[in-house]
């Protein structure tokens, strides 16, 4: 039975530091999360991103994976599995910790589709990593996900095979306790780590297929820096020009667990059927896989954002400053005095899955009228519990009416509200995030994205903003 | 068959304290100092109180906030709580205990402290109040002054005003109170500002501005009401209940996507209701004035609109007529307003009553209107799509 890739997704942040941000010496661009984004978030915009147009109704599990998830202790993946709107009956998983992450998670949804009775399983991969402000690893990390839908039927890109090794080096980590990641000497970590098991595992599965380096259409390789992706794909004989997936330092940086699997979607995006892809990922160990593109993969293209739309779609920060605000390492007081949020009830929060997370409303039944939040009386008809459910998250909408509050406690002032009319009907009020003040109108289009409003207790209080639509 | 609340209560006494940031008064020294002005202007003894409503939203619970600092003991108090209506509605339900012949004197009290919670303007949300929730309701992420901008951003778009035309119009509105205001000696804000300085004022919440934004104050107010039959004992100049009407809305704002924030409904139905009960056909031609809900210039101008004083999509003319000035045609605000007065929420409801008493009986000092027959107030609490609206029509004898 075949196995492969059916779909993809990725998303990368509106916001870009680089020359012209004030006070940031990099030379290149690197992709950062606005300060209402994380890990979980991103995840989820790829998510939903992979599966615009698809039914999500036979994804039997989803892998989250990211060495950043926002809970240490609670499940991620169950929150990614609801915003993302999947069903409830699904095995919902964290992969966690590992710069492998995003390949351990693929194998094993890989593993389970094989195994079965999981006929599509779903993978994401995010990362939203904080270096040392001014350190080398801060100009290299960029923030981003990616998604991949793994299934039986339909394939874009069959799967051939793969191969796994274990290693324990420190090379980088981060305890428990720490706020940054830390890393080893350069050189160290280069030589004995990375330039040394990686290839081996390459090798080891060519060897394996007896394939040779230009058996490949393109090659997607992890790399710590734009040097290192250089010299392995160097020491293994690929062609730099023709092969090589570009790895986005310099315009996205490296994004950690997503960091290959937003590669791999770049590369299926330009991918023709047929194409052979070498698809390879380090860290604590490598895992290396190949991958076939099939006829199919013309039937999506340009049907998803993909990279590269996103890669187009960008704002550059203004200063360095508000780098540092948005990610908490400048503590700057709001413009007004405001009393502390309030802790939300994770009883409220369960009885709302529906509304909030998944950003359900309701549709009645008699007169047809969409309605967000969740209704029991129709607001239209006063018909009473005659509903089915109705989601808001992938409709589009225009701005009716708007205000820019600069009184309101928001690391992105001024904060601009919202009352936004949905395509096919319905409205709500809604906080704009990814905006540009200036570009904002009466009949302004946007699109709806999950954000992090605000965290207290250790609660991280999820909930959908709207945006204006990116390319 | 119902016959409405039209002259079946009176208002005998009234007090009010001076609004503002009164540091050195606890809300129980403002309720004393209010309804100790409101027994003295009526002639009665605290024994003589037979019934009483307090409405606060956040300065105290329970009906015991007034039956301890007045020592008023066991006698039946109720606690009320409805937004920026929170002052009228505990006035209306004494009206209410008094026309059914429940009890002859009752007091109701509004009392609001909110300098000592430390933030400028209110906190963010009434949903305090609520006991649990997610935090996730545009109750609680949309502060006071966006809610109301977003119906001026849409009120300019609609009637095609452009940002100066706007922001002119809604800075005539602030002069005009900031000048009644000077010529209110309990008022917070007692100073004249110039157009320039309210155009050109901070931003808020855009296009709403410093200027467009009322004060933030405490403040107490209480009323003494009794029958029409027993006021005659009292005085003379009492001042006669015409209608109470009252309404809120069901959250059409963010549900109905043809609501149009250029105009709140739940102030058109609670006009109606008090119009009717009054007996009110050309509210522009017999309301003599109004006290109206102004917690931000804009929603004074839609006010005038609702309320039948102006045309729809007229007030603007109607503010460069001066209609609404103390020598228009129908003065709005004579005492300066929450613009002045500031917005203790639970105290400005009745905070206006007092004005239009004082008007009614030519008590008024500098700012006396001359021989006013009716007088109206209006408060507008909430956001829009979820306000509660109260109206409430007064006249002499």
């Amino acid at each position: 039975m075949a196995i492969g890739i059916t779909s993809y997704g990725a998303y990368v942040p509106l916001h870009r530091m680089g020359p012209g941000t004030n006070g940031w010496t990099s030379r290149g661009e690197k992709a950062v999360a606005n300060f209402d984004e994380d890990s979980l978030t991103m995840g989820v915009a790829a998510a939903n991103n992979c599966l615009s147009n698809f039914s999500r109704e036979d994804i039997g599990a989803l892998y989250f994976a990211s060495t950043t998830p926002p809970y240490r202790e609670k499940s991620n993946a169950s929150i990614v599995a609801a915003a993302s709107d999947l069903p409830s009956d699904i095995f919902a998983m964290d992969f966690a910790n590992s710069l492998r992450a995003g390949t351990n998670a693929l194998k094993s949804a890989i593993d389970a589709v094989s195994a079965g009775p999981t006929r599509q399983a779903l993978v994401v991969a995010s990362d939203l990593r904080v270096a040392q402000p001014r350190s080398e690893l801060e100009a290299i990390c960029g923030d981003g996900a990616a998604a991949l839908l793994i299934g039986n039927s339909n394939i874009i890109a069959e799967f051939e095979d793969c191969y796994s090794v274990s290693q324990e080096i420190l090379d980088i980590w981060k305890a428990e306790s720490d706020t940054f990641i830390r890393t080893w000497e350069d050189r160290f970590i280069a030589e004995e780590g990375y330039l040394k098991l990686l290839p081996q595992a390459i090798s080891k599965l060519m060897d394996k297929h007896n394939l040779k380096a230009n058996d490949f259409a393109k090659v997607v390789l992890y790399a710590p820096d734009a040097r290192r992706h250089q010299e392995m794909a160097r020491k293994l004989g690929f062609d730099l020009k023709s092969q090589l997936q570009d790895p986005l330092f310099g315009k996205v940086g490296n994004t950690g667990a997503a960091f290959a699997v937003m590669m791999l979607v770049a590369a299926l995006e330009e991918a023709k059927p047929g194409d052979r892809i070498l698809l390879a990922n380090y860290g604590n160990g490598a895992d290396a896989f190949i991958f076939r593109t099939t006829q199919e993969i013309e039937n999506i293209r340009g049907k998803k954002r993909g990279i590269k739309s996103y890669l187009d779609s960008k704002k550059l920060l203004p200063d360095y400053e508000t780098y540092l605000t948005w990610r908490g390492l400048i503590d700057k007081a709001p413009p007004v005095r405001r009393p502390a949020f309030r802790t939300p009830s994770p009883a409220a929060m369960l009885r709302e899955v529906g509304k909030n997370l998944r950003f359900h409303g309701t549709k009645c039944k008699q007169c047809g009228y969409p309605q967000y939040p969740p209704q029991r009386i129709c607001t239209r008809c006063h018909a009473r519990d005659n509903f089915e459910d109705y989601s808001f998250a992938d409709k589009r909408a225009t701005v009716f009416t708007y205000t820019l509050d600069s009184l309101a406690p928001t690391l992105d002032p001024p904060m601009v509200v919202s009352v936004i009319n949905f395509e096919g009907g319905g409205r709500t009020f809604s906080i704009m995030t990814d905006r540009n003040i200036n570009e904002i109108k009466m009949g302004t289009p946007v699109e709806m994205t999950f954000r992090k409003f605000y965290t207290s207790e250790g609660i991280h209080n999820y909930f959908w903003k709207c945006m204006p639509i990116r390319a | 068959m119902a016959e409405g609340i039209k002259d079946k209560a009176a208002i005998i006494g009234m007090g009010c304290v001076k609004f503002g940031e009164n540091w050195e008064q606890s809300a129980a020294d403002m309720i004393i100092e209010a309804t100790y002005e409101a027994y003295e202007d009526a002639g009665v003894e605290p024994k003589d109180i037979q019934a009483a409503w307090v409405g606060t939203t956040q300065g105290g619970v329970r009906g015991t906030q007034l039956a301890v600092p007045l020592k008023l003991e066991y006698i039946p108090i109720s606690r009320m709580e409805n937004a920026c209506a929170t002052g009228t509605d505990a006035f209306r339900n004494a009206c209410y205990s008094v026309a059914a012949g429940v009890y002859d004197i009752v007091l109701a009290v509004g009392v609001e402290k909110i300098k000592d919670t430390g933030y400028s303007g209110l906190e963010t949300s009434l949903a305090r109040h609520k006991a649990q929730d997610t935090w996730l309701d545009p109750e609680v992420f949309v502060g006071m002054p966006a809610q109301f901008a977003l119906a001026a951003t849409r009120y300019f778009y609609r009637y095609g005003l452009s940002y100066e035309e706007g922001k002119k119009t809604l800075a005539k509105i602030s002069v005009k109170s900031h000048h009644n205001g000077t010529l209110s000696p309990k008022a917070h804000l007692r100073r004249e500002i110039t157009l320039e300085q309210a155009v050109n004022a901070p931003m808020i919440a855009w296009p709403l501005g410093l200027f467009d934004c009322c004060g933030v104050s405490d403040g107490a107010a209480a009323a003494i009401i009794t029958s029409p039959e027993l006021a005659k004992k009292f005085r003379n100049d009492y001042i006669l209940v015409k209608g109470l009407g009252f309404s809120c809305g069901a959250d059409q704002a963010q549900l109905q996507d043809d609501y149009d924030f250029t105009h709140f409904e739940e102030t058109v139905t609670a006009a109606r209701l008090a119009y009717q009960e009054a007996g009110i056909k050309q509210p522009r031609k017999e309301v003599s004035l109004a006290s109206v809900h102004d917690c931000f210039s804009i929603t004074e101008l839609i006010n005038y609109e609702d309320l039948g004083f102006s045309p729809r999509a007229k007030g603007k003319e109607d503010v460069d007529a001066g209609t609404f000035t103390l020598e228009g045609e129908l003065p709005v605000n004579t005492d300066g307003g929450l613009k002045c007065f500031g917005h203790p929420v639970g105290a400005s409801g009745i905070r206006m009553i007092y004005e239009i008493y004082k008007q009614l009986q030519g008590k008024a000092g500098p700012r006396q209107l001359k021989d006013p027959r009716i007088g109206l107030t209006h408060n507008l609490g909430g956001l829009p799509g979820r306000f509660v609206c109260a109206v409430a029509i007064f006249g002499s004898p």
